[in-house]
């Protein structure tokens, strides 16, 4: 069977229908150009689940859950499901956490940044920036033989614990389920953990560009790698799709508004925001995949993509614990010096991983 | 007879491995294994944009062979 959505066509098809849906998804409440941020949302469910205590952010996003489980559910009928791993997973762990701590630094994943910029804030051009100057790192190393090594087949139920993870959380969500008096599960009073979308919208939302997602492999990160490696335009043309349609379902919705000052959860930091996103560029080219795609391909039995992810929601909570993460108010005390050991071990696993091409 | 095995490897490494081994035997044949479809598309996209036909042969389990031929 031909698959239509790894077609030209197919990825402006699933980057417009993520634009839109991003924008749409901030009209019915999703916090200010945050429709959709990975980075983001992982995060709100780290703080759901107690693992940080930053009140503001706390919620069990179900489009998280319907990435991982759309993807699922499209991989099984495409016959792509299939348990996978062995990758170096602790490394890939810990890509995921410092991807998080550099992202949490500039306040987005890739896909936010996108979304900041099509709502106006000029500060996600730095953010834009930095990570195509981490991608270009990334590709140097790639260039000279990078890999994290082969995966082999896993056992089938190996491939369940994501998908199984992600129906476990949205039962959590339904049910609302209080652990302790005062404790987890955390709901945001206020801040941008407040702000959602109906939970049915939300989770819709998610299953669908989940499922295209998976059949399409849409990547941001690896959108920009492959223009600079191989001058490949076929992913950035859905990436290009996503600005343009969330760009103009922004002006519709009246949710366009430039500048650089007093944009919705960001902050004016040029240096961090470039360097934050250049550690989580670096990340993603290292693992070969931005946060989204990591979700796809943990639902599609891609164990160490899972791991990840893990990684990229531990990542959130230490973020937040020892003072790394941003907020609007700027860089916290933690975060530049983060970003730094998260460069520094980025390009130790580089180095060290380069075997020579034969 | 030029061989490039990517089983198991995870985007972008099959297609770097295929690029370098089409730079370093310009006009020579060159199989890749396989084993994923997305694997599959995008050596096929590189193998296309560098003029190459694409032969495809199945082998065992989910592995195939992609048999690139450079156009004179």
């Amino acid at each position: 069977m031909k698959n239509l959505f790894s077609s030209r066509t197919g990825i402006i098809i699933v980057g417009t229908i993520i634009g839109i849906g991003a924008a749409l998804l901030q009209y019915l409440g999703n916090p200010g150009n945050m429709g959709i941020c990975v980075a983001c949302f992982e995060r709100d469910i780290a703080g759901a689940l107690g693992l940080h205590r930053a009140a503001v952010v706390q919620y069990l996003r179900p489009e998280i859950m319907g990435f991982v489980l759309g993807a699922f559910v499209a991989a099984l009928f495409a016959g792509e499901y299939k348990p996978r791993g062995g990758s170096s997973p602790l490394i890939r762990f810990f890509l995921g956490m410092f991807a998080m701590i550099g992202a949490l630094v500039f306040l987005g994943c890739p896909w936010r940044a996108l979304l900041r910029l099509a709502g106006g804030d000029g500060n996600a051009i730095l953010g834009i920036l930095g990570l195509i100057a981490g991608i270009f790192i990334g590709i140097q190393f790639l260039k000279r033989g990078f890999s994290l090594g082969r995966s082999y087949a896993q056992a089938k139920a190996s491939g369940w614990i994501m998908p199984g993870l992600m129906f476990g959380l949205f039962l959590l969500l339904i049910f609302r389920v209080s652990f302790a008096e005062g404790g987890p599960i955390f709901f945001s009073a206020e801040g941008p953990g407040s702000k959602y979308a109906p939970i049915a919208v939300s989770i819709v939302a998610g299953l669908i560009i989940g499922a295209l997602a998976q059949r399409s492999r849409f990547c941001t990160m690896g959108a920009f790698r492959d223009v600079m490696l191989t001058k490949d335009f076929h992913l950035i043309s859905g990436v290009a799709a996503l600005l343009v349609f969330a760009f103009a379902a922004n002006i519709i919705f009246g949710q366009f508004n430039p500048g650089f000052e007093g944009q919705p959860i960001a902050h004016t930091n040029h240096v961090w925001n470039f360097l934050g996103m250049m550690l989580a560029g670096l990340a993603f080219a290292l693992a070969g995949g931005c946060p989204g795609r990591q979700l796809f391909l943990s639902g599609e039995g891609d164990v160490d993509a899972g791991v990840f992810v893990i990684g990229m929601i531990v990542g959130a909570g230490i973020s937040h614990n020892l003072a790394m993460a941003s907020s609007p108010k700027g860089v916290a005390a933690f975060g530049s010096i983060a970003v730094v050991i998260g460069l520094v071990f980025c390009l130790i696993i580089g180095f060290t991983m380069m075997q020579r091409a034969k | 007879m030029i061989e490039v095995d990517v089983k198991g490897l995870s985007c972008p490494i099959p297609v770097v491995k295929t690029k370098q081994a089409m730079e370093n035997n310009p006009k020579k044949t060159i199989t890749v294994v396989v084993d994923s479809n997305v694997a599959k598309e995008n050596v096929s996209r590189l193998a296309e944009s560098k003029n190459y036909s694409i032969k495809v042969e199945q082998a065992a389990n989910e592995e195939c062979k992609l048999v690139l031929t450079p156009s004179a």
